[in-house]
């Protein structure tokens, strides 16, 4: 596989463009692997991808339903952030955004990683006092975040309505210039391309119909709708199946699966420089790089598998972007979405061991899981690796439901995120 | 958006609706004598099926009452609705919830 760079464009554009190679091999499964990743969406491809790269396991294969990245991964808003209130989260999620920065030059991949800065607004005393809280928290834990007045806010953000007599007025907003957005596409195909380089197998089409077990318990091997694969190290990465998947070896989980919609419009000139978000009106915006509004919605009321949403979840954020940003009331929608979210009770993810031996799982994204795709590939790839997990996910296990640690950041931020 | 069918009030807009999570959750009745992972059980661990789904939705902007149905989580279609209290129906055939 040729390697991106300026002369290798060169040379293509000399040579009419005759020497591009397919970027990941088209694998069939073999009988036996000594890891293997369910799910190929960003997590699981990254935690593939770290399976070979740092821990020199390269009879990896991903067993993918669908098609890579086809998932959550291909609807998402594409935000990235690590201002969580908790040192837990705070550890976790700026692990991955310290992934993100470099990660274009590990993968010889532009995932067009963008920190443009994430704003987020606040319209009450409470949502000031809340704000200044998380701000203070982050900074205690090295994570830059910082106090931005309306005006400020107005400043950095112009398209931004700051008017005292609006609804839900901007009192403020708290401000993470190393936040931003990046190409999800890109992260999942630079991932596979990767990974496929040091070895591992990418199966498409080909989905997980039984976890099989040994006389011990043990985990032996996946019985997939392309055949019986065996294997000892199994990582589970499924995003809103992962009950349904998990069920399969009789493990039950605190999770509930949602959908969750986003939106975008016609495509722009340059007008929003950063990501905005408002947990109080639940509104989420962003303008991608070919000029689109990117908007992300709520989540339904109720569970569902069915991958849409209903119009009226959709409505209520647009109510808040006009109110926001009255230049954008007569901006047409062009298309809308839903994906499956996994959410657990306290809001925080899953990475952690199981109760079968063998098996591991990566879950409990909810509504937040594109912004952690590294670091929760490289964490899901350490616990497999050493069967044991890394001290930076250690809190993030099941048993936290039982034993009443949760981290809870539901709480933290009043709002899925 | 769904059209709910209310045991008491018939079909309303889902808007008229607040979800209430899985149905047939049954709270421990001895709660000192219930263990961690029973305690967890009722808390936190759900069936989140696909498939046949029975869940508590409560027609809050209605009569405000609370009662069961049966939705099938891959087309969000309901099969039946009944009354808190009432046994889950049977289904014909193998689908279980």
């Amino acid at each position: 596989m040729p390697k991106f760079s300026g002369w290798k464009l060169l040379q293509e554009a000399f040579g009419g463009q005759q020497g591009w190679t397919p970027q990941w091999r088209r694998a069939a499964p073999q009988a036996e692997y000594d890891a293997i990743v369910i799910g190929g969406g960003g997590h699981g491809l990254a935690a593939a991808y770290y399976l070979a790269a740092e821990h020199g396991i390269t009879r990896t294969a991903i067993l993918e339903k669908g098609w890579i990245g086809g998932g959550n991964t291909g609807r998402n808003t594409t935000i990235i952030r690590s201002n969580y209130l908790f040192d837990e989260s705070a550890a976790l999620y700026d692990h991955a955004l310290k992934l993100w920065e470099g990660l274009s030059q590990v993968l010889n991949y532009n995932v067009m990683f963008s920190p443009r800065g994430v704003m987020m607004l606040a319209h009450t005393v409470h949502d000031v006092q809340v704000a200044k809280r998380h701000i203070h928290a982050n900074r205690g834990n090295g994570v830059d975040n910082e106090w931005l007045t309306p005006e400020e806010a107005k400043a950095y953000c112009p398209p931004l309505n700051i008017d005292r007599n609006i609804r839900y007025p901007v009192l403020g907003a708290a401000l993470q210039r190393r936040g931003g957005t990046a190409r999800h596409d890109a992260v999942a195909w630079g991932y596979a391309r990767a990974a496929d380089a040091l070895g591992v197998d990418i199966i498409e089409n080909c989905e997980v119909t039984g976890l099989v077990r040994d006389a011990s318990g043990a985990m032996e091997a996946v019985q997939t709708s392309r055949g019986l694969i065996r294997c000892r190290r199994v990582g589970v990465s499924a995003a809103g199946n992962t009950s349904v998947v998990l069920g399969l070896a009789g493990v039950r989980l605190p999770l509930e699966s949602f959908p969750l919609q986003a939106l975008v419009s016609e495509p722009v000139k340059p007008a929003v420089p950063c990501v905005v978000m408002s947990n109080s009106i639940h509104a989420y915006i962003s303008q991608s790089d070919k000029g689109e509004l990117v908007i992300g919605a709520g989540t339904d009321a109720y569970t569902s598998y069915t991958q849409r949403g209903a119009l009226h979840v959709n409505s209520h954020t647009l109510a808040a972007i006009c109110e926001l940003f009255p230049a954008f009331r007569r901006m047409r929608m062009l298309r809308n979405w839903g994906g499956i979210v996994d959410v657990t009770p306290d809001r925080s993810p899953i990475i952690a061991k199981t109760p079968v031996k063998g098996l591991y799982v990566n879950c409990g994204w909810g509504t937040g899981g594109f912004k952690a795709t590294p670091g929760s590939g490289h964490l899901l790839a350490w616990t497999m690796a050493k069967d044991d997990p890394h001290p930076i996910n250690a809190p993030f296990t099941i048993d936290r439901f039982r034993d009443g640690h949760l981290i809870d950041e539901a709480a933290a931020a009043a709002v899925a995120h | 958006m769904l059209l709910i069918h209310c045991p008491y009030c018939g079909p309303r807009p889902e808007l008229e609706f607040a979800y209430a999570g899985q149905a047939h959750v049954a709270r421990p009745l001895d709660p000192s004598a219930t263990s961690a992972d029973d305690w967890a059980e009722f808390l936190y661990l759900r069936n989140n099926t696909r498939g046949i789904h029975a869940e508590r939705w409560r027609h809050v902007r209605g009569c405000a009452r609370f009662f069961n149905a049966l939705r099938d989580t891959t087309t969000d279609h309901f099969v039946t609705t009944y009354r808190a209290g009432e046994p889950m129906p049977q289904l014909p055939g193998e689908a279980k919830p």
